[in-house]
């Protein structure tokens, strides 16, 4: 397929690409197998993680780590919270992205709207952070609520609520935050598979009497599902991977804890159990690079 | 679409603008409340929402002395020559509400001094509105100083990273003690460790050479993938797709611990081959796909000529390239800057913008006037990077899938 002309000599391939395979071997590979093989290991990396077993105590001799990793109260509860922001924050995520995308398609002031709902995205986790827990501020002495909620809450007659520390609600006031961040993402890839549909079917639709509604569900819908799977996938990683938000607004106290932010505790202080958590991180990607790469040679063969 | 009538449209489109601005407006709202609290004074912020500063300002005791005194003094209160409540000195001798009380309780002209109406009964609430009363003079007569309702000082204080009781300009003005030991209330002050101005330096350290090396080293890749031939390309390319969803923390620990036996821990150098490794997956991917489109008569032409490949690749491919590099560029430049994890782990003691925001979090939010405008010093860059060239991000955006 290439002309021949542009054959070369063996070497010369490699020479551009050595650079950045080396980069990535390092950088990349290398650290997922050490990963591994430090999962096995006890605190300091050093001994076999089977040290740490106590006598008369459940062990999982070589795998002690996973024992930790998959069965400790701190993870089981970062776990199922993990698990909450997939169920709740990817479809929340990704059905107000589609909404942006369907509403800022018929208005005049598109692209201001658009990019008013982008703008999370440039700016930092740590800052949409501090912006939210300012939004979420409790003022506990007596003094005036000078949180947007709360002194909302106050006119309306209710009570002031502690949005980050109430456990029954504080994992939701977070998955907010985040709805908040990636919902211009969303909308972004969304309304670009959108403007691309064929504009003659949605034509011959409208001209066929359909209305909006029957519209957006037997032809927009079917049309952009390819999308809305490649952006939900997207959204899991994140969701997987969900850090800053989380380390800056509770540190992961009151409940809030996630998988992520349980390593990042344990990096320094027992680099056997951080590591086994982070092979769990990587396992529960691995669905996700099967599909990218999938979708990849689907992509490749259509060229 | 079918023909309507103008009106016709606009109505049957109303909710769709209502509904839509709405949510525009929640979106903006918190940050709008960060922007604005960032500007405002110390005592302002810890005293009333962010909001008040959009309505009317409410002067205290306004509202008394307009029900008991304006009748007669006038709203300027300025209107009986022989009672200027506008005089300083005049209002100087009556600092407390119990030293008016008794002025009040004297008749004027054979009449009560307040008739209609006349202070409540009770003494504790008829104190209560003269204590209002008295700061309401007081301003008049300009005797209280007027606090300025927007300030810049916040600002200083982040650069700075000041964290005294009360701000770093008056502390210098001052040369309160405390100030003196930590700066030195001159321009370097801007480069003390704890400031964000510092950690902008930082950031602006790691941020570039983060952003132009993958994008030069993944140029160099894209192009022998997409032009040139050689065993297992199709292979090792849909490798680096796989690769491009590694999350970024499996290589924090045996990355940091590498780095320590090479004497590279907390160097920025160490921090800009992290970046371009997790990098590179990404950049390879997005601009293989770009060079890999450029028309192929252009490559044949090239080598016909007699040019060989590093000229083509330095002549012909970068100089086409430049929108997808741009779009790269932005992409990582942005990833990099509001990158906390990797820098947290990396340069601990050159804290950059996001770790340096993080320092400034006080669990009881008693700083909110300094986190607030640190925060936004973060935010600078970034948003002059996106609203400049929002185009080329959103088609980076676009163009790939996602990144560790």
């Amino acid at each position: 397929m290439l002309p021949t002309i542009t054959r070369q000599g063996r070497l010369v391939p490699w020479l551009y690409l050595a650079p950045a395979l080396v980069i990535m071997l390092i950088f990349i590979v290398f650290p997922v197998f050490n990963t591994i093989s430090l999962s096995l290991k006890d605190k300091t990396g050093t001994r076999s993680a089977e040290v740490s077993c106590v006598a008369g105590e459940p062990c999982w001799g070589k795998f002690e780590n996973y024992r930790y990793a998959l069965t400790h109260p701190e993870m089981t509860q970062a776990l199922r919270n993990n698990a909450l922001w997939l169920l709740l924050m990817v479809p929340g995520t990704v059905i107000v992205g589609l909404l942006f995308a369907l509403l800022a398609d018929r208005v005049p002031y598109e692209s201001l709207a658009k990019s008013i709902i982008f703008m999370p995205m440039a700016i930092s986790f740590v800052g949409a952070g501090v912006i939210w827990r300012f939004v979420y501020h409790i003022e506990s002495g007596g003094g005036k609520q000078i949180g947007l909620l709360n002194a909302l809450l106050l006119k309306l007659g209710a009570n002031p609520v502690a949005f980050l520390s109430n456990p029954a609600i504080n994992n939701y006031a977070l998955m907010v935050v985040g709805v908040w961040l990636w919902a211009g993402f969303c909308m972004t890839v969304l309304s670009a598979a959108i403007k691309g549909l064929p504009s003659d079917v949605l034509e011959a639709a409208r001209v066929d009497g359909t209305n909006e509604w029957q519209l957006f569900w037997r032809i927009i819908l079917p049309m952009i599902a390819p999308t809305l799977l490649v952006v939900t996938t997207t959204m899991v990683i994140n969701v997987l991977k969900i850090f800053d938000i989380v380390f800056v607004m509770t540190g992961g106290n009151f409940g809030t804890e996630v998988i992520a932010n349980r390593m990042f505790k344990l990096i320094v202080t027992d680099t056997g159990r951080s590591m086994a958590i982070t092979v769990l991180l990587i396992v529960l990607t691995i669905p996700m690079m099967l599909f990218n790469v999938y979708r990849f040679r689907l992509q490749e063969r259509e060229r | 679409m079918k023909p309507f009538s103008g009106l016709n449209h606009i109505l049957r489109n109303l909710p769709i603008h209502l509904a839509l601005i709405i949510m525009c407006l929640l979106w903006i709202l918190p940050t709008l409340g960060l922007f604005v609290t960032s500007f405002r004074s110390r005592e302002a912020v810890r005293t009333s929402g962010w909001w008040t500063i959009f309505q009317r300002e409410q002067q205290p005791g306004r509202a008394e002395y307009e029900t008991y005194c304006a009748s007669c003094h006038g709203p300027q209160g300025d209107a009986l020559a022989e009672a200027d409540l506008s005089d300083p000195a005049l209002i100087a001798k009556y600092p407390r509400a119990n030293r008016l009380l008794p002025v009040l309780k004297q008749e004027v002209n054979g009449m009560p001094h307040l008739s209609n109406p006349a202070l409540p009964e009770n003494p504790k609430d008829a104190l209560d509105t003269l204590t209002s009363i008295v700061t309401y003079l007081q301003t008049l007569s300009g005797e209280s100083e007027q606090t300025a309702r927007l300030t810049l000082r916040n600002y200083a204080d982040a650069l700075v990273g000041y964290k005294g009781t009360q701000d770093y300009i008056t502390d210098c003005e001052q040369g309160t003690a405390s100030a003196l030991t930590k700066f030195h209330c001159n321009a370097s002050d801007l480069l003390n460790p704890e400031g964000m101005g510092r950690a902008f330096v930082n950031t602006l350290i790691v941020a570039i050479p983060s952003t132009i090396l993958p994008i030069f080293f993944a140029a160099l890749a894209a192009y022998a993938f997409a032009w040139m031939d050689f065993k297992g390309r199709q292979w090792l390319f849909a490798v680096l797709v796989g690769l491009q969803i590694v999350p970024l923390q499996a290589a924090l620990v045996p990355i940091a611990r590498l780095y320590v036996s090479l004497d590279m821990a907390d160097t920025f150098l160490g921090i800009w081959l992290f970046h371009t490794g997790f990098g590179l997956p990404y950049a390879i991917y997005l601009m293989r796909n770009f060079i890999g489109s450029l028309p192929r008569e252009m490559f044949e032409a090239a080598y016909i000529d007699g040019a060989n490949h590093w000229l083509v690749f330095l002549r012909v491919v970068l100089p086409l390239s430049l929108p997808a590099i741009a779009s790269l560029g932005i992409f990582q430049f942005l990833w990099v800057w509001n990158d906390f994890l990797v820098a947290k782990v990396f340069l601990p003691t050159h804290p950059v913008l996001t770790v340096q925001v993080t320092n400034l979090i006080d669990p009881r939010g008693g700083n909110w006037h300094i986190l607030t405008s640190a925060a936004f010093l973060s935010f600078i860059i970034p948003m002059i990077v996106f609203f400049a060239f929002q185009r080329y991000f959103v088609r980076g955006l676009l163009a790939g899938s996602v990144k560790g």
